[in-house]
């Protein structure tokens, strides 16, 4: 692969405890690119995507071995400012989570907790993040109606121009279509699609036509090991592993 | 037809449990505003006790009940929410922690007269404040605690996950999504729980019996190290220690109609406070 990559993983181990959910995985995500992790429940996907924004340090008793480069640094260190790195590297959850509060100041609310007060500024990068979610259209006359009023794939788009506000340089979707439906998920399949201009993309999926439709990569993982890693078209039209091939045309999973 | 019979009997034999308690209830409430509505007058709350108090009002015991319950509330509401916020927000989840709670719980069941006792030692004695409204507002804050820390501790857990970990991932630091993100949203439950437990408070005797309150007092206190006259109190040497307790019993039921009004009136501020609260946070 010619690609500059943007994250990397080096015999990454992970454990709740005692039990071991990711081994010795090696993952790497190019820039500007979407890469998608698929496999069965309980493989580590997740696992491995909230270990990207250090999201599982808020579990007790959790601990991480190898390494995670992202542009070289290791995010693992224990130097490293975890409140730095999740501005860096942006999420989306599998649940739409909205704050309870304006659709203003949801998207607000990243600028805000980094001393942002400028008024003109705020409405500026809220009007540009809501563009870049492609949500402007909907909400522009109701920025100050609560976020709850919005229909579930208008949160999740919220919470995409959330994180979007804080300019990150990654932005990790965590199943980011499980709750919504599938008029809601096809636009942001799109917006995932548009996203990668500027964005290095790393999605969680449980569903493969989706990781198929907006993907340029795809790790394939089992049981909290990676299977397979390479370029989408590869891995759903010629897998080189057998369970790969078996994973994606359905025979188990 | 028969599992219809035996849903209804069901059905009616909670709500007839329910309505015993209301009636019991009420009928308390009846009783007292019937015998002590009687002296009640402008006069009976603005004045003070008179001819060994057989007379007069309970002027010095509501401002001493409501001194106190103001020390038990700076005590008891900022300590109870800090320490809430620490074990749900902070605390690890080990047996130490589950140990402190479990002995939280535990300490709001010990009964008041020993929270009185303590405060003997503790205030009055220890920290000599003598006995004196500060003693005896103490006293009581230790009393509130337990509850106001459970209250808010179940307040900060109805705040979803989520709004934790939305803030984490946009680069908030622990405090801010704390402060932003979870207190707007419990401090009106926690609020409710603190006032409750205030209200409990100001209605105890035993624990301020010791430290502060006086039997009788023509003057109000003048500084915080001062004796006081508070209603629970009142009450009960008017039911039980005056000397012409037969004479004074309409001024007794008179008290607890007041205190009862008290208590009331708090719990019914904690009520409005929630619902101004929550109707702010919906916007």
């Amino acid at each position: 692969m010619d690609e500059r990559l943007k994250i990397k993983t080096e015999s990454l181990n992970f454990y709740y405890g005692a039990k071991q959910a990711l081994q010795n995985v090696n993952l790497a995500c190019p820039e500007k690119r979407v890469t998608a992790i698929i496999g069965p429940s309980g493989c580590g996907k997740s696992t491995l995507i909230r270990s990207l924004n250090r999201m599982n340090d808020v579990i007790p008793g959790v601990r991480a071995e190898g390494r995670i480069l992202i542009d070289g640094v290791d995010i693992l260190s224990p130097r490293q400012d975890v409140v730095e790195l999740r501005r860096n590297v942006g999420m989306v959850f599998q649940k739409p989570n909205p704050f309870p509060k304006s659709i203003f100041d949801n998207i607000a609310y990243g600028l805000r907790i980094n001393g942002l007060r400028d008024r003109q500024k705020l409405a500026e990068i809220v009007e540009r993040s809501l563009r870049g979610a492609a949500l402007w259209e909907e909400v522009k006359d109701r920025l100050r109606d609560n976020a709850f009023s919005l229909s579930g794939g208008q949160q999740q788009r919220l919470c995409i121009a959330r994180a979007l506000a804080v300019e990150p340089e990654v932005i990790l979707f965590d199943e980011p279509c499980s709750a919504i439906d599938p008029i809601a998920t096809a636009k942001i399949e799109e917006l995932i699609f548009k996203l990668k201009e500027d964005y290095t993309v790393v999605i969680v999926t449980h569903n493969m036509q989706q990781a198929a439709r907006v993907s340029d990569f795809t790790a394939f993982m089992m049981l909290g090991e990676m299977i397979e890693f390479d370029r989408t078209d590869k891995i759903f039209t010629n897998p080189s592993n057998k369970m790969t091939e078996d994973y994606i045309t359905g025979r188990f999973g | 037809m028969k599992r219809k019979i035996v849903q209804f009997l069901g059905f009616m034999l909670l709500r007839v449990c329910l309505y015993l308690v209301l009636a019991v209830l009420l009928l308390f409430l009846f009783d007292i505003i019937r015998k002590g509505g009687g002296v009640m007058s402008w006069e009976f709350l603005t004045q003070a006790p008179r001819r060994g108090m057989t007379e007069g009002g309970v002027f010095p015991a509501i401002v001493g009940t409501f001194l106190v319950t103001m020390i038990t509330a700076v005590l008891a509401v900022p300590m109870g929410m800090f320490a809430a916020i620490y074990l749900n927000e902070y605390a690890r989840q080990t047996r130490l922690t589950r140990l402190i709670r479990l002995a939280i719980r535990n300490l709001s069941g010990v009964p008041s007269i020993v929270y009185g006792l303590f405060g003997v030692i503790l205030f009055v004695n220890i920290f000599a404040f003598g006995t004196s409204v500060l003693s005896a507002g103490l006293t009581l804050g230790l009393l509130t605690l337990p509850w106001t820390i459970t209250a808010s501790e179940e307040a900060l857990k109805t705040v979803p996950d989520s709004y934790r970990e939305g803030a984490l991932a946009l680069g908030a630091t622990k405090w801010q999504s704390i402060r932003t993100n979870v207190l707007p949203y419990a401090v009106p439950g926690m609020l409710t729980g603190t006032v409750l437990g205030l209200a409990r408070a100001a209605g105890e005797t035993a624990p301020i019996m010791f430290t502060g309150a006086a039997f009788f007092l023509p003057v109000l206190p003048r500084s915080l190290g001062d004796q006081f006259m508070a209603l629970p109190y009142h009450l009960y040497i008017m039911a039980t220690q005056h000397h012409n307790i037969l004479k004074v019993r309409p001024l007794a039921y008179g008290t607890a109609l007041v205190l009862i009004a008290l208590v009331l009136g708090m719990n019914m501020a904690a009520v409005v406070i929630r619902y101004r609260l929550r109707r702010k946070r919906r916007m």
